[in-house]
């Protein structure tokens, strides 16, 4: 069953004159208990279908035209009471910086507690409870300690663990998370991927996964979607991605990153002739929407 | 804490201002009332023609200098304390506001604030007061109502950094509403910045104050008050410099502890710094 349906989604930047796109004609669908990736370069427009989701698109953009259908509402019309009774509750955010995504002056606990008191109607006592459970499921070794600490008293991967348990407490069904191995060095990043599939599974949440690097992408997801230029190249079941990709944009994203199950391969940029040609591509689907 | 300087020296003189306020009835010497014709302009102790029991000598009146200025104390810091809180209210609140809303309330608000600073403060608050009346709370009221621009600009400006922070985007996509955004994610935030333009804010209202007492302007001339003590010491000042010399000097280490004080309390708050 489809949890979340985006159809045909337009964001533009807007310019004083012209408005730039962002995302094209992007459609997919992610359905309940996956983990799908969204891989692109950097300024591919990934983040921007994550923000697109959560409503957390910067002032200058506009969303054209398309729909966000979750549970078969529109996520693009959902306002006001009804928007935050979703945020949070079904859809939640894993944020790309664990350094600067927690509030630097209130306890961890407390900010915790906010969301399950706020959405789940616990009362103090018991969101404490919840949280510390959470902070325990998130692998951290002193969940008391790690509830009454501020966030500068605790290192990158574990500002990322209790990001994760807040995106986990109130029982989403949905989890964007945008990057949120980026800032991590790799041997944390293995620990924080490895404990939050194993929590996706248990709870069978569904995930989208933005990321730029294909070997996190090997690891937790289910399906691969592959972006550029705002533009879908690929969407692939994992296996499909790295054994037999379909366009040779992802067999060139893929010979251009080291591979270990490969080792020895070479690793080749992508090459210039095809970048020529996608742009040229995205050139064509640009005049043919004017035209329109 | 009290090993920064600031909060050491700022906070010893504050705390003993406060004190002398809190218990004046029971410190000063005499009634501050007290007229005693025959120690009248009478010298401090150390000085040749000095009673002991006048111990920073008298005014014209023969009133003890000593008493008045301790019972001074007191209006200066009700006013401190009530004009930089009403201040401070108006001023953050407003300021929260321009900065997370933007658009049109940023606007009006900004503007506003402009009109208003481009009033001589001072004048404005003579005219203030001599509009509505005097009075303890005219002071207060015309403090505030002058110096919320103050308060109002910084937490603009720090909300318009803080706003496009993570942990607001983060709070966001947890479904918080916007007035719990500010007032529990972001105005945390603020508050070192706050503690220290409160500070600031006391020192400022205690000048005011004391520029309303001098022109005659703040409570009746019944109560002593350090501005009333300078103007009263200034008809004499060419016989008796005291009188008017000891007002002044309170005055100055009062504002100087404030913002000491203030300045102490944002190093030590101040995450940023602390790490």
């Amino acid at each position: 069953m489809s949890l979340l349906e985006i159809k045909d989604l337009n964001v533009v930047f807007r310019q004083r004159f012209t408005d730039k796109p962002v995302l094209r004609n992007i459609s997919f669908t992610l359905h309940q208990g996956e983990v799908c990736a969204l891989v692109g370069e950097s300024g591919a427009g990934k983040s921007m279908v994550a923000k697109t989701i959560l409503g957390l698109l910067p002032e200058a953009t506009r969303v054209r035209s398309g729909q966000i259908l979750f549970e078969g509402k529109d996520l693009l019309k959902i306002r006001g009471r009804a928007r935050l009774k979703l945020l949070g509750r079904r859809v939640a955010l894993i944020p790309q910086d664990p350094m600067v995504s927690l509030n630097p002056v209130r306890r961890i606990g407390v900010q915790m507690d906010e969301a399950i008191r706020l959405h789940l109607g616990h009362s103090k006592d018991a969101a404490k409870k919840v949280s510390l459970e959470l902070l325990n499921e998130v692998l951290i070794k002193d969940p008391p300690r790690v509830y009454d600490a501020y966030a500068h008293e605790l290192s990158g991967g574990m500002r990322q663990r209790v990001l994760i348990a807040m995106a986990f407490s109130c029982g989403p069904d949905l989890i964007v998370a945008d990057e949120p191995t980026t800032a991590l060095d790799v041997t944390v990043q293995m620990q924080v991927l490895k404990m939050l599939r194993s929590m996706q599974q248990r709870k069978n949440t569904t995930i989208l996964f933005v990321t730029h690097d294909l070997g996190v992408v090997s690891k937790v997801s289910d399906r691969v979607v592959v972006v550029y230029d705002g533009r879908i190249i690929e969407d692939s079941p994992v296996r499909i991605i790295f054994d037999a990709p379909e366009h040779e944009y992802t067999a060139a994203l893929l010979t251009a990153t080291p591979r270990y199950d490969k080792p020895g391969q070479a690793v080749t940029p992508v090459p210039d002739e095809l970048i020529q040609r996608l742009r040229h591509q995205t050139r064509v689907v640009d005049d043919a929407r004017r035209g329109v | 804490m009290w090993s920064d300087p600031g909060i050491l020296f700022g906070g010893f003189f504050v705390l003993l201002f406060f004190l002398l306020a809190v218990l004046a009835p029971v410190l000063s010497p005499h009634d501050p009332l007290d007229q005693d014709l025959m120690a009248g302009l009478l010298p401090p102790v150390w000085m040749p023609g000095s009673e002991p029991t006048y111990i920073l000598g008298a005014d014209s009146l023969g009133r003890d200098l000593l008493s008045r200025l301790i019972h001074g104390s007191r209006i200066a810091l009700t006013v401190a304390v009530l004009a930089a809180s009403f201040a401070a209210v108006l001023g953050t609140v407003l300021g929260l506001l321009a900065g997370y809303c933007g658009g049109v309330v940023d606007l009006f608000i900004s503007r506003l604030v402009d009109i208003w600073m481009s009033f001589t403060a001072v004048l404005l608050s003579v005219v203030l007061v001599a509009v509505i009346g005097t009075g303890l709370l005219s002071v207060v009221f015309a403090i505030g109502i002058i110096d919320w621009t103050r308060f109002c600009r910084v937490v603009r400006a720090e909300t318009l950094v803080q706003r496009e922070q993570d942990y607001v985007a983060a709070s966001r996509a947890l479904g918080l509403r916007p007035v719990a955004i500010l007032f529990k994610e972001i105005l945390p935030n603020i508050v070192p910045m706050l503690l220290t333009l409160f500070f600031l804010e006391m020192g400022i209202a205690v000048v005011v104050e004391a520029i309303l007492s001098f022109v005659g302007l703040s409570i009746s001339s019944d109560i002593p008050t350090w501005g009333g003590l300078i103007e009263e010491g200034r008809q004499y000042v060419h016989e008796a410099w005291w009188v008017m010399l000891f007002p002044i000097l309170c005055i100055l280490i009062l504002v100087i502890s404030l913002n000491a004080c203030g300045e102490g309390i944002r190093r030590l708050y101040d995450p940023v710094m602390h790490k």
